[in-house]
């Protein structure tokens, strides 16, 4: 691989890293508060990009218009699925929320095979155009096929670029949402200690919803922006980079919103690089996470950023 | 009328109802149509897959999410085991059959009994790193086994055909393969669960530090059940894919799609219990069934409906949610259909005037 | 006297905490030893060491000579060791009777372990594995869980819970759930039992009783009682010595009579202004 290679997987590393990070906030935000693996997070962005999908396509919505609506619409989703579903049986047990997680992410699924139909889609059309476009950088002029091509060099796609600095605006916002309002310190809170903080007035009920709302909202982003990136609109489209955002929050220290962010950016970068260095395991690039998983479970399960806390008998 | 069944009695009661099962079964396959065939024998199948799942979740308490990876692990090497060399070389175009599922066919039986070691030989590779894993994250880390299992599937070409999958396998399934193995698995897992054995592993589900202070090996007992259950899933995953008849590496098909609706069936039927399972596996393959008529087209008061696919898991999902918020037991709990439960209710409705 | 179990500069540490600081006494066989000492003291995370939940940071522990420091909590049970919890741990959705079986199945999991233990220090861990195969198929078994049936009610004959044998764990008032802790800790065949504060909770005629019952088990079970307990009735009552922890120490140890009088301990519950008293 020469440096070109690598910068290129690099920049891509990181753009798909910051989509795992972006995803992963909203596990790990849950988690925290509630001790919940919340299955349905990933269906929460695949509904969101069905949304702006159809809002483009059958309203005719300008497509920026329709992402801003479909972050909310997600917002709103996520703190449903919440109300409805989880509020219920949150004195359960955990293994009854669990499953019930899995409940709801399973009628999600089915909802979209019902409801959009199964049948893949494209996102190519939805997105401005310009996003597809390379920047070259270096390289050398040839003339191939009768015509002047630039040969070489650092190719990327601006969407990669688009990608990371829309990542770090949704982030400087959460960090401002979370050290800077109410809100966020009710969240903080909450995350610590439910029957005290409730003690002091705040309405857990209601910072949970918002975490859920926020979180979502989050996934949300994450989710327009991987289609931008991998235009194939399917139901399941969501279980896997769900799956894989969870696994970067654990890796990263689960409960933790850094953690997700190291851990989404560390594990976006490893399976690019993976691939670069061994493109004949491209097909095994979703086990990868898997066997990290496993790893960073047996080795330092509180994750790169947790800590360990010890059970009281 | 004495309190409880002596076990003389029971013993009799469980032979004369295997036997009348076994009637019912022979006049079944005499006399009903191909479909309806089919889906006794599916119930069957499920069955099997409830029950080895239930061991694991409801009677030991471990949270395990890769039993499709099981199933999966028997389907494909038992198909491979059946299926005839001449139809293994003309399904396998991507890569050539691989050694020796090359030169080798078996019948069903001994193929059969292969996919189960398999599957448990897996468990038990498996089970060593998860189950030192506590509750949520044991889950994720035997759902990334399970979707590992599945990604080899797709990538081992000359194992399995990769996304292709495996086609015309021989309809070796029918209501007596599926419905014996049923009973094989019901004997042991409650022949287990009935014993000290049993006892330590319920222990192992109330409180397990409880239980390791009572001298009980947490996590060799933890393991014992893995194996257990992974092996009569290898087991089902046989039944299934010589029922079918295809299995590929999809998702959908033998992925964690599967995972979800065994644990469908064991948490309606009710979580710790294996006549639950059983109950959930025939109630999940009749509604399933029962509900295609949503996907077909039909009229409602005049108006043309065209069949949407899908609704059927539509409506069960959302029916899952329901009974997991309100009904979080499921119908048995964790009881057991026994017949001494049956007689006691007997017993009440024929009047107290005794008591 | 053989001193049944021996803390041997017991040094427990979590992190910056110490827990349990140099504890070094033993357990006489036969005795009945109270653990006293204000909450936080230190007390369970004795028992957690003893029983192998935790290892500890510096020390050894001892029984009957045998070093049984980096063993598991199952292991600690093969070996003769046994307990009972401070917050009650029962097996909920089992039978009373059920409970108190579960304490015997170590017996046909396991080969023989304390001899493996005495001759290599670990156990060969692991399911017996004729038994499993001879439990499943019924070969020969029925005759051993009859056997383990009879121990069990036994037992709960003797603590007065027989008529209760049928009723789930969890349906049990809250003085009976502690005797059943006590009855499964019995059945695991122990000669060394650790009771941890067993009178929480109780009233003062059920705190009474337990007094004798204590002795009375001793006695007929042939064991050593390792006690930790706060109802101080029921400590002077019952221990022949005690041992006085406050954060982490051993502070004090002798008779019941000696302890009412030691300045230190006094000073550790009440305050330094309440000392003048032992004078």
């Amino acid at each position: 691989m020469n440096l070109y290679t690598f910068l290129q997987n690099l920049i891509n590393g990181l753009s798909l890293g910051s989509l795992y990070a972006l995803i992963a906030i909203g596990y790990t935000m849950v988690y925290g508060i509630l001790r919940l693996i919340n299955f349905a997070h990933g269906d929460v962005f695949m509904m969101a990009v069905y949304f702006a999908f159809f809002l483009v396509t059958l309203g005719k919505v300008p497509w920026l218009i329709s992402f801003v609506i479909a972050i909310l619409a997600a917002a709103l989703l996520g703190f449903t699925i919440d109300r409805v579903a989880y509020k219920p049986i949150r004195n359960a047990p955990r293994v009854s929320a669990l499953i019930t997680a899995i409940g709801v992410s399973f009628f999600l699924e089915s909802f979209a095979v019902v409801v959009f139909s199964g049948i893949p889609r494209s996102f190519r059309n939805i997105y401005p155009k310009f996003l597809n476009n390379m920047l070259i950088l270096g390289g050398h002029e040839e003339v191939k096929y009768g015509r002047n091509v630039i040969v070489g060099g650092l190719r990327i796609p601006i969407v990669s670029f688009v990608i990371l600095i829309v990542t770090a605006i949704a982030l400087v916002i959460l960090w401002w949402i979370i050290y800077k309002t109410k809100i966020g310190m009710a969240m903080r809170a909450v995350s610590v200690d439910i029957p005290t903080t409730s003690l002091m007035g705040v309405n857990v009920d209601g910072v949970i919803g918002f975490t859920f709302a926020l979180g979502s909202a989050l996934a949300a982003i994450g989710g327009l922006l991987w289609a931008t990136r991998y235009p194939q609109l399917w139901p399941y489209m969501g279980f896997m980079p769900g799956l894989k955002a969870f696994i970067a929050a654990v890796f990263g220290g689960i409960g933790s919103i850094q953690g997700a962010v190291v851990g989404g950016f560390l594990l976006g970068l490893t399976e690019i690089m993976l691939v670069g260095f061994f493109p004949k395991m491209a097909g095994y690039r979703d086990a990868f996470a898997f066997l990290i998983l496993i790893l960073i479970l047996s080795v330092k399960p509180e994750g790169l950023l947790g800590k360990r806390s010890v059970v009281k008998v | 009328m004495p309190m409880k069944l002596s076990n003389r009695t029971n013993f009799i009661l469980t032979v004369a109802l295997v036997f009348f099962v076994w009637l019912l079964l022979f006049f079944i396959n005499g006399h009903m149509n191909t479909y309806m065939i089919r889906i006794v024998s599916l119930i069957g199948i499920y069955g099997v897959m409830a029950v080895s799942l239930t061991l694991i979740n409801g009677i030991t308490g471990i949270f395990s999410l890769g039993h499709s990876g099981f199933i999966a692990l028997g389907a494909y090497t038992s198909a491979l085991l059946t299926m005839s060399i001449h139809q293994k070389e003309v399904t396998f175009i991507l890569d050539k059959v691989a050694w020796p599922f090359n030169s080798v066919q078996l019948p069903f039986l001994p193929a059969t009994i292969i996919g189960g070691i398999v599957a448990a030989v897996f468990s038990f590779l498996i089970g060593w790193p998860s189950l030192r894993l506590s509750g949520d994250y044991l889950a994720i880390a035997t759902l990334g086994f399970s979707e590992i299992i599945r990604i080899l599937a797709l990538n081992l070409r000359s194992i399995t055909n990769g996304a292709l999958g495996l086609k015309s396998i021989p309809q070796y399934t029918n209501v007596w393969w599926s419905w014996t193995w049923l009973l094989i698995t019901v004997l042991f897992v409650g022949s287990l669960v009935n014993s000290s054995f049993g006892r330590a592993l319920k222990a192992i589900r109330e409180d397990r530090v409880a239980a390791a202070s009572m001298g009980i090996n947490i996590f060799k007992h933890q393991l014992l059940s893995f194996v257990i259950g992974g092996f009569f899933a290898g087991i089902s995953g046989s039944l299934y894919a010589h029922w079918l008849t295809t299995i590929d590496p999809r998702t959908t098909s033998i992925g964690v799609m599967l995972t979800f609706n065994v644990l469908i069936m064991i948490v309606i039927g009710g979580l710790g219990s294996i006549s639950g399972a059983i109950i959930g596996a025939g109630l999940f393959a009749i509604l399933t069934e029962w509900l295609r008529f949503l996907e077909e087209p039909m009229k409602i008061f005049s108006f043309e409906f065209s069949g949407i696919a899908g609704l059927r898991m539509l409506v069960f999902s959302a029916m899952f949610v329901m009974v997991m918020i309100f009904w979080p037991r499921g119908i048995m709990g964790r009881k057991e259909l026994t017949w001494n439960t049956l007689y006691s209710k007997l017993r009440r409705g024929s009047g107290e005037s005794n008591e | 006297m053989n001193e049944i179990l021996k803390l041997d500069h017991v040094t427990m540490q979590f992190g910056g905490l110490t827990a349990v600081n140099d504890f070094n006494n033993h357990v006489r066989e036969g005795e009945i030893l109270g653990l006293i000492g204000p909450n936080g003291a230190g007390k369970t995370t004795v028992f957690n060491v003893v029983t192998g939940v935790y290892y500890p940071t510096k020390g050894k522990v001892l029984f009957n000579g045998l070093d049984i420091t980096s063993l598991k909590p199952h292991h600690i049970t093969h070996v003769g060791i046994s307990r009972t919890f401070q917050n009650i741990r029962l097996f909920q959705d089992m039978t009373v009777l059920d409970n108190v079986m579960v304490a015997q199945h170590h017996e046909i999991a396991t080969k023989d372990a304390e001899k493996y233990l005495v001759k290599i220090g670990k156990s060969k861990y692991g399911a017996n594995s004729t038994w499993f195969w001879r439990s499943v198929f019924k070969l020969g078994y029925l005759r051993r869980e009859k056997e383990m049936k009879d121990k069990a009610l036994n037992i709960l004959e003797k603590l007065g819970l027989r008529k209760l044998a049928a009723e789930k764990a969890s349906s049990l008032p809250y003085g009976e759930q502690r005797l059943l802790e006590i009855a499964r800790a019995l059945a695991t065949d122990a000669k060394l039992l650790l009771l941890d504060e067993p009178a929480a909770g109780m009233n003062p005629s059920e705190s009474q009783q337990l007094v004798q019952l204590i002795k009375w088990i001793r006695d007929e079970f042939r064991v050593t009682i390792f006690i930790i307990e706060h109802d101080m009735k029921v400590v002077m009552g019952l221990c022949e010595r005690i041992l006085v922890m406050d954060y982490g120490v051993l502070i004090a140890e002798g008779t019941p009579d000696e302890i009412q009088e030691n300045k230190k301990v006094i000073e550790a519950y009440l305050g330094e202004e309440w000392s003048h008293v032992a004078e």
